[in-house]
């Protein structure tokens, strides 16, 4: 999942360190931090966001050790639905039950369908969707597609994906 | 001046080509210091042979006035003649890559550097063919055998030496780019854009091996032999073809920027030929009948080339290519 927290830290040295620390021992991966130095609360911290993405299992663990080590964790959302890919289908969508495509994806908790557009040039003709799935992480987002996959090949669905190699390596 | 005899084993548009730009080329290649002499050429019906040089302007109008280069069947060009290089660009035979498998063979027995725009040998036997090269000191250019003129594997084993390439996709059937690309930009169906296809002559009577993703296929098994070091054959590649895209598919895809092209992928170990989305601005996006490789690499990071995949004269550009190269480095 990936989380944005707001920390509030002591105005001394050290304490950006005292609160990165704890995350990547959790396999934490911090993606954004916003340390305004010049913005103290009314308590005389100073606030942080970050965003990061952990496994969902350890972030209470990871809210206590912050908590321990001085750091308040003022405010913790999680970041939903961050992640997002485009597919189209061509085949018969509609009389191979599109809500129940759409279903697959959506009852994951992980992973939604947020758009599609729908194509029906005549009745006994194929039909085309364009459909927007996001999920709330990469590795999120590749499990949908591997569902997508399994749908398409059940339901004979031509799944056009997007091209990828631009996360290879890089 | 330095004397360098080759043959041209396969007469057709690829084989006339390679004469063609010979001839086209005289000043230049006197100016390198070449003295390039066709001392055989054979087709389906016969042969010619002349280990003083060929007339190739008097061999291309028999073949268009006859329909073959000659009538001598006697000898065996490759194993008899005495000669540099093979040329050999007779037809692709996907089924057990004759007649140039054997043609291969026996030149690389017979001590002659081989170049090839034939690609059924290198997709059914490429490591055999390579060793068969390296055990008799010999060079084994296939350039022509994917892309046309684009030059991928100079590309990665000259150009880019010493990079590790992570991954490869492109676009390596013209056919298939032209007929997405008109179906795309004219909201034409697919049947009537494969018709108008034919009549122009870029797609076969029988399209099944273009546009079934099987051409596409056998080009990136060679380029996974040569670029990945893979041992791998048309049955290891997860092949989608074109002929179920619709033009309102494409029409979505078009609305959200994207264009769908038949992609052919390497990454990981895996080969893959597939109908993709590609974002409007991305390298790949190319039109019309054009071929595009992009290459991910550790140094120098992302490489694209793209060209003309098909074509006589564009075919025999890599073939003359590789010709020189062996010149300049044996």
């Amino acid at each position: 999942m990936i989380v944005s927290m707001t920390l509030e830290l002591k105005d001394i040295p050290g304490q950006l360190v005292l609160a990165l620390s704890p995350i990547s021992e959790f396999q934490g991966n911090i993606m954004s931090v916003v340390h305004q130095h010049d913005e103290k609360t009314p308590r005389g911290t100073i606030p942080v966001q970050i965003t990061f993405e952990i496994e969902h299992s350890v972030l209470n663990k990871l809210i206590d050790r912050l908590e321990k080590s001085g750091v308040k964790v003022a405010r913790v959302g999680e970041e939903r639905l961050r992640s997002t890919v485009s597919v189209i289908l061509i085949g018969h969508i509609v009389h191979s039950d599109m809500g129940d495509t759409i279903d697959k994806i959506d009852s994951t908790g992980f992973a939604e369908v947020v758009d599609m557009s729908l194509s029906m040039p005549a009745i006994e003709k194929t039909s085309s969707a364009y459909l927007v799935i996001n999920a709330i992480g990469e590795k999120e987002l590749g499990k949908a597609l591997d569902i997508m996959r399994e749908v398409a090949g059940k339901k004979d669905l031509l799944l056009i994906e997007p091209i990828r190699l631009n996360s290879v390596g890089s | 001046m330095r004397i360098v005899n080759i043959s041209i084993i396969g007469f057709g548009a690829v084989g006339q080509g390679v004469a063609r730009s010979i001839l086209s080329k005289q000043e230049y290649l006197k100016k390198e210091g070449i003295d390039l002499r066709v001392v055989g050429i054979s087709d389906s019906k016969g042969s010619e042979i002349n280990t003083t040089g060929i007339d190739l302007k008097s061999a291309l109008l028999r073949k268009k006035q006859k329909g073959s280069v000659g009538s001598n069947n006697a000898l065996d060009i490759i194993g008899d003649v005495e000669h540099d290089i093979v040329v050999e660009a007779t037809p692709t035979n996907i089924n057990n890559g004759e007649p140039g498998l054997s043609n291969m063979r026996l030149a690389f027995k017979s001590g002659k550097h081989v170049v090839t725009s034939n690609k059924g040998p290198l997709a059914l036997h490429f490591n055999e063919l390579k060793e068969a090269a390296e055990d008799n000191g010999l060079f084994f250019r296939y350039e022509a055998t994917v892309g046309g003129a684009v030059p991928i594997f100079n590309l990665v084993h000259e150009t880019l030496a010493g990079n590790t390439v992570f991954g490869m996709e492109g676009i390596l059937n013209g056919t298939c780019n032209y007929i997405l690309t008109r179906m795309s930009e004219e909201r034409m169906p697919y049947d009537l854009v494969l018709k108008e296809a034919q009549e122009l002559g870029i797609a076969e009577t029988d399209p099944a091996y273009d546009v079934e993703g099987i051409d596409s296929a056998i080009k990136l098994v060679i380029i996974a032999n040569s670029i990945f070091g893979l041992d791998s054959t048309y049955k290891d590649v997860d092949v989608t073809g074109i002929t179920k895209i619709t033009p309102e598919a494409l029409e979505l895809a078009n609305r959200n920027n994207y264009v769908v092209k038949l992609i052919c992928e390497a990454r990981e170990g895996k080969l893959t030929v597939a109908p993709r989305l590609v974002p409007k601005r991305h390298p790949l996006a190319v039109g019309g009948t054009l071929n595009v490789a992009s290459i991910l690499t550790d140094l120098a990071g992302r490489i694209t080339i793209s060209g003309r995949g098909a074509g006589s004269i564009e075919t025999a550009s890599s073939i003359l290519s590789d010709i020189l190269y062996i010149v300049r480095n044996s």
